[in-house]
């Protein structure tokens, strides 16, 4: 493998961003967001420039890796930290770089009136460092860290304005619950030594095959809890929701760019202990549907808008997740939509600034309407970036979510046609919802408070906005034109042979469409057609009940996790007071008790001791001369 | 004669200055009776040495006279330290530190 010493540079630039703008303090107010902006654009252009570099190299010679410095060497145990990119990773780091550094943009505009904005781009920097190194690590340790970065910098940004309780408690959530993600990783690292007695990338795909099943199985249940966690996939996927916590470019960046798709990332990575582990993979499909599944019925039912495209990220994390689960066939359809989702969501988060920004923070959809007149960009640009997430030809959903339904359809038997079910059924739900946002932001009659001015956002916000539609009108025929990413990657994934089609693309692309039309069709005859009330309704059907309340997401982990845990907790307390501190206690108290009553002997009477002495000292010669006999 | 007679003495002695340290309430009296079962003692022990034939028990005797005057020297210098305090001489007084 050819070396190179400039990866460092990807992630060093924003790295330093960071440090900078925490350390100066308030002297870098004035310059700190444009420091942060051009280092995150800097490092974005040093990944093109690999990228060119790469792709006059043949397939072979593409991946390079750099070694940075011996990081353990305990006797024969021996990690470097050390960084790889190859055809996956330079995906990623355009992407997180390429997304990140618009989102630095419109930042700067969108966060203006931010007392602390050059912490939010210390932040941003931070988290873009964290994810870049997660993607760059050449081993489980080394993703590792950037892993933990991740979850620090998202804590940060989900809490950045943790003046408000309810927003330090929502970062405090995402935090636990990936928390819980994190401790599979570390068990995943840990089963991988155990068994191969290495962690890094080669020398586990290399150890794999000498592996026992179980223990892959193991090693690959444990990645897809670490998955779950990250991606917000079930059972972990509680904290999404709450994560709109954040300025609305944080929630751009983790659901586009960063953090969500680290756990694709994970899952593709380890691709090679996922194909020689069918339980675990099977898993990850099942993990996949069920998510794809929930995201889509929890958007049905928000008003919020930020939550629904919070819903709906955790709905196409889930095809992406239920892709990777499709083995080798699927891995580069799942970044494809990762790749496009980036360009969408980001694109379609940052429009949901724009219109909380010219509607004074409002974010419940039913206090929107009609806004198309009056931000006529943010419009387009949603509008583009839902077209790509329906799935319309041309644009980027069409081709990759399409290429998952397909996938899904061509696992063949019972799996395959329940698998295509949901992915179909799923691209219907998100038609309808996504149309419900649509249709109650910028048509219709207006609803909006008397004190609201809708008004279009600055050039700054507007114009990432457009780049970002750009991406998503693009970007699905770009990467799937002569199948130029899945050629990309081949040499990545082990392909075994031809997979035989059961149903024609075609044929699946317009069952899709007729879901999205059927989909589009409920929404705007509700919505469109219907009057829409500025409160919710409340006298509704107890599904949407339960979809309101995230389908009780929160009440499943209150009574099944939190209570319990509670109640151990409390009874450990108990028995520690009782058995614990009674202990100690109790030795003092018998000492003290039995010293009180010692005490009465000494009577201050030396006849008494003298007698007790006599007393004592005939006993002794009484008991030797027991003894004796 | 029989050897043994010298024992029963000693027990005799012994137990009559026991009884006396334990009854007896005069500092002087309680110390006498010390010396007496000092004293039954040393006659056990130079008994043993003629029975046995050997000289250890008559040297552990004259230890045992050097330790006695010692405990007169000191133990009289008590006494007479706290009759002149508190102008009796009875055990009974001496509880300071129980007080």
């Amino acid at each position: 493998m050819m070396t190179s010493n400039s990866l460092v540079y990807l992630i060093a630039l924003p790295l330093a961003g960071s440090v900078i703008l925490l350390l100066s303090g308030r002297r870098s107010d004035k310059w700190g967001h444009l420091l942060a902006t051009a280092l995150s654009a800097s490092s974005f252009f040093v990944g093109l420039y690999q990228l060119s570099l790469m792709l006059d190299r043949s397939n072979e010679q593409r991946p390079i890796s750099q070694k940075l410095f011996e990081w353990i060497s305990v006797g024969t145990f021996k990690i470097d930290a050390g960084l790889l990119l190859d055809q996956l990773s330079i995906c990623f780091v355009l992407l997180i770089t390429g997304v990140g550094t618009l989102i630095h943009i419109y930042s700067i505009s969108y966060m203006a009136h931010d007392p602390d904005r050059r912490r939010f781009f210390a932040f941003l920097n931070l988290f873009i460092a964290s994810m870049l190194l997660l993607v760059l690590g050449d081993s489980y340790l080394n993703l590792y860290v950037g892993w933990e970065g991740v979850g620090l910098a998202s804590y940060l940004l989900i809490g950045f304005w943790n003046q408000k309780p309810a927003y330090a408690t929502a970062s405090k959530k995402a935090f636990v619950m990936n928390r819980i993600g994190d401790m599979g990783l570390s068990f995943a690292i840990m089963i991988a030594f155990a068994t191969m007695g290495t962690v890094s990338f080669t020398g586990v795909k290399a150890a794999a095959e000498h592996t026992s099943t179980a223990a892959l199985t193991g090693i690959g249940i444990m990645l897809l809890v670490a998955a779950t966690g990250k991606s917000a996939q079930f059972p972990l996927q509680a904290w999404l929701g709450d994560a709109m916590a954040g300025p609305t470019p944080v929630s751009a960046l983790i659901h586009a760019a960063t953090m969500v798709t680290a756990g694709v990332y994970l899952i593709t990575r380890s691709n090679f202990i996922f194909d020689a582990a069918p339980t675990a993979q099977l898993l990850v499909v099942i993990v996949g549907a069920i998510t794809l599944m929930f995201g889509a019925l929890i958007g049905t039912a928000k008003d919020d808008i930020k939550k629904a495209l919070a819903a709906s990220t955790m709905s196409q994390i889930g095809y992406m997740i239920l892709g990777a689960g499709l083995g080798p066939v699927g891995y580069a359809f799942a970044i494809m939509h990762l790749l496009t989702h980036g360009f969408f969501k980001a694109g379609m988060f940052l429009g949901a600034g724009s219109v909380m920004h010219g509607m004074n923070d409002e974010v419940n959809m039913r206090k929107y309407g009609a806004l198309r007149k009056f931000m006529p960009i943010t419009f387009v640009t949603f509008g583009l970036g839902y077209l790509a997430i329906l799935g319309v030809p041309p644009f980027a959903g069409f081709y990759s979510k399409d290429m998952i339904i397909e996938t899904a359809f061509n696992a063949g038997g019972i799996k395959g046609i329940i698998l295509g079910s949901v992915t179909l059924l799923g691209a219907g739900i998100t038609a309808f919802y996504m149309t419900r946002v649509m249709v109650l932001t910028f048509a219709g009659t207006s609803r909006w408070d008397e004190e609201a001015h809708p008004h279009e956002s600055p050039w700054l916000m507007w114009l990432p906005m457009a780049i970002l539609a750009l991406g998503s009108v693009t970007s699905g025929y770009l990467l799937s034109n002569g199948d130029a990413l899945v050629n990309w990657l081949s040499p990545l994934f082990e392909d075994h042979g031809e997979h035989e089609e059961l149903l024609s693309p075609m044929l699946v692309s317009a069952m899709a469409l007729t879901m999205v039309a059927i989909g589009v069709a409920f929404a705007l005859i509700k919505y469109l057609l219907n009057e829409v009330d500025t409160e919710a309704p409340s006298k509704v059907s107890i599904f949407t009940k339960i979809a309101r309340q995230d389908l009780m997401q929160d009440r499943f982990n209150e009574a099944v996790f939190m209570r319990p845990s509670q109640a151990l907790t409390e009874v450990l307390v108990k028995t520690d007071e009782a058995v614990i501190d009674g202990a100690v206690r109790g030795v003092g108290r018998a000492a003290l008790g039995s010293g009180a009553s010692l005490r009465r002997i000494q009577s201050g009477f030396v006849r008494s001791y003298a007698m007790l002495i006599l007393i004592g000292a005939v006993a002794l010669v009484a008991a030797i001369w027991v003894v004796t006999q | 004669m029989n050897a043994a007679n010298y024992l029963y003495l000693s027990a005799l002695l012994f137990t009559i200055g026991a009884v006396g340290v334990v009854v007896r309430r005069n500092a002087i009296v309680v110390f006498m009776c010390v010396e007496l079962m000092l004293n039954a003692a040393n006659l056990s022990f130079v008994t043993f040495s003629r029975i046995n034939g050997d000289l250890n028990g008559q040297v552990i005797a004259f230890f045992t006279m050097v330790v006695a005057a010692c405990e007169v020297v000191v133990g009289l210098a008590i006494i007479v330290t706290i009759y002149r305090s508190r102008r009796s001489a009875s055990v009974d007084d001496a509880s300071l530190l129980k007080r």
